[in-house]
């Protein structure tokens, strides 16, 4: 059995980096187009969104399929969410702009889809250094209240991502995004209320957590 | 009441003396064109390759080693009216309708008409024009465009001396167009404007040609403005009508988003775009580890256009 689940988690890993293997490979086989850097910016940063929703939908998953056995997964997705946040960030500096500082300033100032970025990194490495369960512990209830800065992030890359666009779509969809997220939160909620009412708790389970995280 | 007796004979009826001389070389196509089996209209492509042969290079031109290759140039495409991203103009262009074609031209000109575009082409003298192309989302490209220049054009329709700014129109098809049939984003069809004395700037041009070929039809044939010193999206594609007016036409996206973008739209390294800077920029076909090229103001035609914003606020008037 124990066997089966790291199988299944070394699997999962394996896949993880299937994006990153498929960026190399388009690297090399000249596959970027015609602006290869903005390609690469976008397709890390892709994948970095990509597995902020993933890490996201746990929660409610768990709480529909009340299979408890996904925490770990949810660390595991969120770390590759910072992975390729990182990668994206580093491509920017050093791919992108060479390290050249004066111009990575100027762009940084002038640029305000890119703070929204910056605050989503900020957040995710944040989360990222203290994904551990030592960390956890050390933290203690405190973890839970930084760990929850998840949807401030999500919710800075999404504006990251629309506020590059030539046309702002971003307006309406920061409003949506917002109420997205607040009935999202909510439904979570409502759904393990509810389905705690219902069912009996497992023994050693009582102090389960009624919030979403 | 006027009876007209005598029936003009359109341009586009008259032999050109150039066409004249070169009938050999058009009977040669036409046998080839039967080969191919290609349709034998009435088609300004012949007579724009039969022009430009041998066109001569305009002395605005850039050095010709920094031209992009004509494959990034080709296949990166802004065009709104097709897709919103830059992959899949190229090949849904190809179902664009561009022969025959005609600009009508009208508003403050004593002599208002529609003109086939070979009847514009025989008129007007073609040059290569190797111009910097700097879009508005921060890339670039160095473009040899074949046309001429916008002015001598609306010579022919003599302005009148009200006319102040010039607006052109893109073409409105909605079978062809994906984003105009789903009234998607901008409002349909694509504005563009310009005051009369940047209108008559010797460097804007109207191309019908880049790399010594026709305008592929996703880079806006067969009819399109290039305007070098502002950014790209000023640079309006398959251009069906022009009016000169009194007042400053509302252009496309200013429309859209008046706040980001100005009827100006003059290439300007210290006035950002609210959303990010434009301060640098990422020519096209450039590799990894190659930093972005710092955006000149005008975009390097200072020299040959800063006069006319003499005593403007650039900030104001972006």
């Amino acid at each position: 059995m124990a066997m089966q689940i790291n199988n299944l988690r070394s699997l999962t890993i394996a896949v993880c980096f299937i994006p990153l293997l498929w960026v190399f490979f388009d690297i090399a086989f000249d596959n970027l187009g015609p602006n290869q850097m903005q390609a690469l910016h976008i397709r890390l940063g892709d994948w970095a969104l990509r597995f902020l929703w993933i890490t996201l939908a746990i929660t409610p998953v768990q709480t529909v399929t009340k299979w408890r056995g996904m925490t770990d997964y949810r660390q595991l997705f969120g770390l590759f969410a910072f992975f390729y946040a990182s990668l994206h960030v580093l491509a920017y500096l050093a791919v992108d702009q060479v390290f050249a500082w004066r111009i990575i300033g100027i762009d940084i100032l002038e640029s305000s889809y890119i703070w929204f970025g910056l605050i989503a990194y900020i957040i995710i490495f944040s989360l990222g250094i203290t994904s551990s369960k030592a960390a956890k512990k050390s933290l203690g209830k405190s973890w839970k209240k930084l760990h929850r800065f998840i949807y401030i992030a999500a919710g800075a890359a999404m504006i990251h991502y629309f506020w590059q666009l030539k046309g702002n779509l971003a307006e309406p969809l920061f409003y949506l995004l917002i109420i997205f997220m607040l009935l999202g939160f909510r439904a979570v909620i409502w759904f393990k209320n509810k389905q705690l009412s219902q069912m009996m708790i497992p023994k050693g389970r009582a102090s389960i957590d009624t919030e979403a995280d | 009441m006027i009876i007209k007796t005598i029936k003009n004979i359109p341009g586009s009826e008259i032999t050109d003396p150039l066409v004249f001389q070169q009938r050999r070389t058009i009977i040669k196509a036409m046998a080839a064109m039967m080969l191919t089996g290609t349709s034998m209209r009435n088609s300004w492509g012949d007579t724009a390759k039969q022009i430009w042969s041998a066109v001569p290079k305009s002395r605005f031109s850039a050095d010709a080693l920094t031209i992009t290759p004509a494959d990034h140039a080709k296949n990166y495409n802004n065009y709104y009216e097709l897709a919103f991203n830059k992959e899949d103009p190229s090949s849904l262009a190809q179902s664009l309708r561009i022969d025959p074609w005609s600009v009508e031209i009208g508003g403050e000109v004593e002599k208002p008409g529609t003109y086939q575009l070979e009847d514009i082409l025989r008129q007007q003298t073609l040059q290569e024009y190797i111009y910097r192309f700097r879009c508005v989302e921060a890339w670039s490209m160095v473009v040899p465009w074949v046309g001429f220049e916008l002015g001598d054009l609306l010579k022919t329709a003599k302005p009148l001396s009200s006319a102040k700014f010039v607006k052109l129109t893109s073409v409105q098809q909605p079978e062809a167009m994906p984003k105009q049939r789903n009234n998607a984003m901008l409002e349909w069809p694509y504005v563009e404007g310009l005051r009369i004395d940047e209108a008559m700037h010797p460097l804007t041009i109207l191309a019908v040609g880049m790399y010594g070929d026709i305008l592929p039809k996703q880079n806006g044939a067969p009819l399109r403005l290039v305007v070098p010193w502002k950014y790209g999206f000023k640079s309006i594609k398959a251009v069906v009508k022009i009016e000169l007016l009194k007042r400053p036409p509302i252009s496309s996206w200013n429309k859209f988003a008046p706040n980001e973008y100005g009827f100006y739209a003059n290439v300007n390294p210290d006035v950002p775009h609210p959303r990010w800077s434009q301060n640098s920029e990422r020519p096209l076909g450039s590799g990894f580890f190659t930093p972005r090229r710092q955006t000149e103001l005008f975009n390097g035609y200072g020299e040959q256009v800063a006069y006319l914003y003499r005593d403007m606020d650039l900030r104001h008037f972006f």
